[in-house]
């Protein structure tokens, strides 16, 4: 028995046969002085038969997987055709070159073109015209690589690629190991959606030894485990036992209402850093954003991002969420959070420093701007604005008074916008104090539990010495979740809770009981809190 | 000739879908149209070359139409282009 590992891409675990996947070898040679009539007539068979190997593979992902899925095969589709990549093909076929050669010359100089590309997106696209030319040119040397096995088996290999994996026939698919790809390849977004157990980067050399042989994918744990004993066998068999019974669970959970045994309805929504995370939203059955961190926008980058730029990050997030309500967090920079055009000096304390909306109320002409991009896109969705490290009555006020001139202003330019939610982060000792008062100047309150154990423990977060004494679930933390909630209720407002403890379903009931409406969680988890909410009965 | 500035809405740049329908839209007028960014200047029908440009969220772009229905298609691609890239 040999235990590998590496890491997984798409959870799940299988048990079976491997068959060791190695492309078809072969060599283009560069010929001159061909009849550029004969090779043409090649390229163009060898193209027309490319294109319905691309349909067919089209068709198949849609009806398998699904239309994105099948978006991967229609951007070869339209490669395929793009004039520049032909002309270079048929310019080389009339300078007397083999059609092959052409063709893998062509391919070559787009990919170099897009790898040139500052652009991580536009750099993976090279693997995608490779493909295409890889496919042609199999095609005009008469190679067939269909692969058919009599029974599923778990596909291990170097590297596949998007072609490579879609041809597979899903059914017969265990798992897929490989030793390259990345995490955000095509061939990994494809496993995925085709939901197939897989690990990439494993830390063996693949070949064709490993033939044949026993394994099992334990792709929850990124786990490859070759020759496994008998007893080995039955341990995984039972785990995937029940790792598929709760999947099959949870998938029957998508598109239900987040509500608990008596009814009570709860606002389940995911916690976002990047107007890329909306998709994965969406794609969750998640029903709003709870958090939306702005930070993004500020860092990496030299100066403050304009209203224009902000602007159209926001009305992108809300367009994408409909009328889904979306809560987005003013900049919440600092201690860990920095950049070097904020010009903050060195600080001895820094999470007990300048930071946030002490930044903020500091730099009114910065936050005003952030607020007038948030005002601005409330008109294309629904907008809460909410911010972040209040410990007084008096940060919010001011927070309000900013927002009610940049409403001012905003009307007296004629530009559109809605009435937008105000709330707060509870997430020191002082807000939690003040949690009455503070309620009566808000619409709503969001727990930020990992600062709020930080200080409320007197835990760094980030000291390793002391890291078993972070415990968000400690009893003072539970204690001040529900002074939170009943100061919340009591003056007739909503409380809600971002921080990571929300996304622990262990916890899920026992925070509702306390009587929070709303969580924010990562929206991966949304079907498994979705399950622990639709099990918990309140009163 | 008709010519227009778009600032790029899409938070991730003319990807290639985006981009393929472009081409699909500017193919479907008489008029030739072009893009450029920078002194890169492309054919619109050229799905690679619009791709190479490289453009990003809230870069300019260019759009140059020119032909017999340019001035129906320059209003067609402005729609498109705010609706889509």
């Amino acid at each position: 028995m040999r235990e590998t590992s590496g890491k997984s891409i798409n959870k799940g675990v299988a048990i079976g046969e491997i068959f060791f996947f190695k492309p078809q070898a072969f060599t283009i040679e560069k010929l001159e002085n061909q009849n550029p009539e004969t090779e043409l007539q090649k390229y163009n068979d060898a193209k027309a038969k490319a294109n319905e190997q691309l349909a067919f593979l089209y068709d198949k992902l849609l009806n398998s997987v699904g239309e994105e899925e099948a978006g991967i095969i229609e951007v070869q589709q339209m490669f395929i055709e793009d004039e520049d990549y032909n002309d270079t093909i048929i310019g080389e076929i009339n300078n007397g070159l083999n059609a092959e050669y052409a063709v893998k010359f062509a391919g070559e100089t787009v990919a170099n073109i897009f790898l040139s590309m500052d652009d991580e997106y536009m750099q993976g696209r090279a693997a995608d015209i490779r493909d295409i030319s890889t496919r042609i040119c199999k095609n005009i040397l008469g190679i067939n690589d269909d692969y058919e096995f009599d029974k599923p088996k778990i596909v291990v290999a170097d590297d596949l690629t998007p072609s490579e994996t879609s041809a597979f026939n899903k059914d017969k698919i265990l798992a897929f190991v490989t030793k390259l790809g990345t995490q955000t390849s095509h061939t990994a977004i494809l496993a995925r959606n085709m939901n197939i157990p897989s690990i990439i980067n494993i830390d063996i050399d693949i070949d064709d030894s490993l033939e044949g042989k026993r394994a099992i994918v334990d792709a929850i744990n990124g786990k490859f485990i070759i020759d496994p004993t008998q007893e080995v066998i039955e341990e995984f068999a039972f785990k995937q036992k029940t790792f598929e019974d709760e999947q099959g669970k949870l998938k029957d959970l998508f598109g239900k209402e987040d509500v608990t045994l008596d009814g009570k309805k709860i606002k389940l929504y995911s916690n976002i850093g990047r107007v890329e995370d909306v998709d994965a939203v969406i794609e969750n059955d998640s029903k709003g954003i709870g958090l939306f961190r702005s930070e993004f926008l500020y860092m990496n980058r030299d100066n403050y991002p304009t209203e224009k730029e902000q602007f159209d990050a926001y009305k992108a997030v809300l367009t994408k969420m409909g009328d889904k309500p979306v809560i987005i967090r003013t900049l919440d920079i600092g201690a860990d959070k920095k950049a070097d055009y904020f010009d903050i000096e060195e600080e001895e304390n820094p999470a007990l420093g300048y930071r946030a909306i002490r930044i903020c109320l500091t730099r009114p002409e910065m936050f005003k701007t952030q607020l007038r991009a948030l005002y601005r896109a409330s008109a294309f969705g629904n907008l809460l604005i909410m911010f972040p490290m209040i410990i007084s009555v008096e940060e919010i006020r001011q927070c309000k008074v900013l927002c009610a001139e940049v409403r001012n202003e905003l009307k007296a330019e004629g530009i559109d916008f809605k009435e937008v939610s105000l709330g707060i982060m509870i997430e020191t000792p002082a807000s939690v104090f003040l949690s009455d008062a503070l309620a009566k100047e808000v619409d709503f309150f969001s727990v930020g539990t990992n600062d709020l154990t930080q200080y409320t423990l007197a835990v760094d977060r980030q000291n390793k010495a002391i890291a078993d004494l972070f415990n968000a679930k400690n009893d003072a933390m539970l204690a001040a979740l529900q002074i939170i909630v009943d100061n919340a209720h009591k003056n007739g407002i909503w409380a809600g809770i971002c921080g990571e403890l929300a996304s622990d379903s262990e916890i899920t009931q026992t925070l509702l009981k306390m009587g929070y409406d709303e969580l924010s969680i990562s929206s991966a988890k949304t079907l498994e809190v979705r399950n622990q909410i639709r099990q918990t009965t309140i009163n | 000739m008709q010519q227009f500035t778009h600032i790029i809405i899409d938070p991730a740049g003319i990807h290639a879908r985006p981009a393929a329908k472009l081409v699909k839209e500017a193919g479907s007028y008489a008029s030739t149209v072009t893009i450029a960014k920078g002194d890169k200047k492309v054919d619109a029908r050229k799905l690679i070359s619009i791709m190479g440009l490289g453009a990003k969220h809230n870069d300019d772009i260019i759009v140059t139409v020119e032909g017999d229905d340019e001035v129906e298609a320059a209003e067609a691609l402005k729609t498109f282009l705010s609706e889509n890239i």
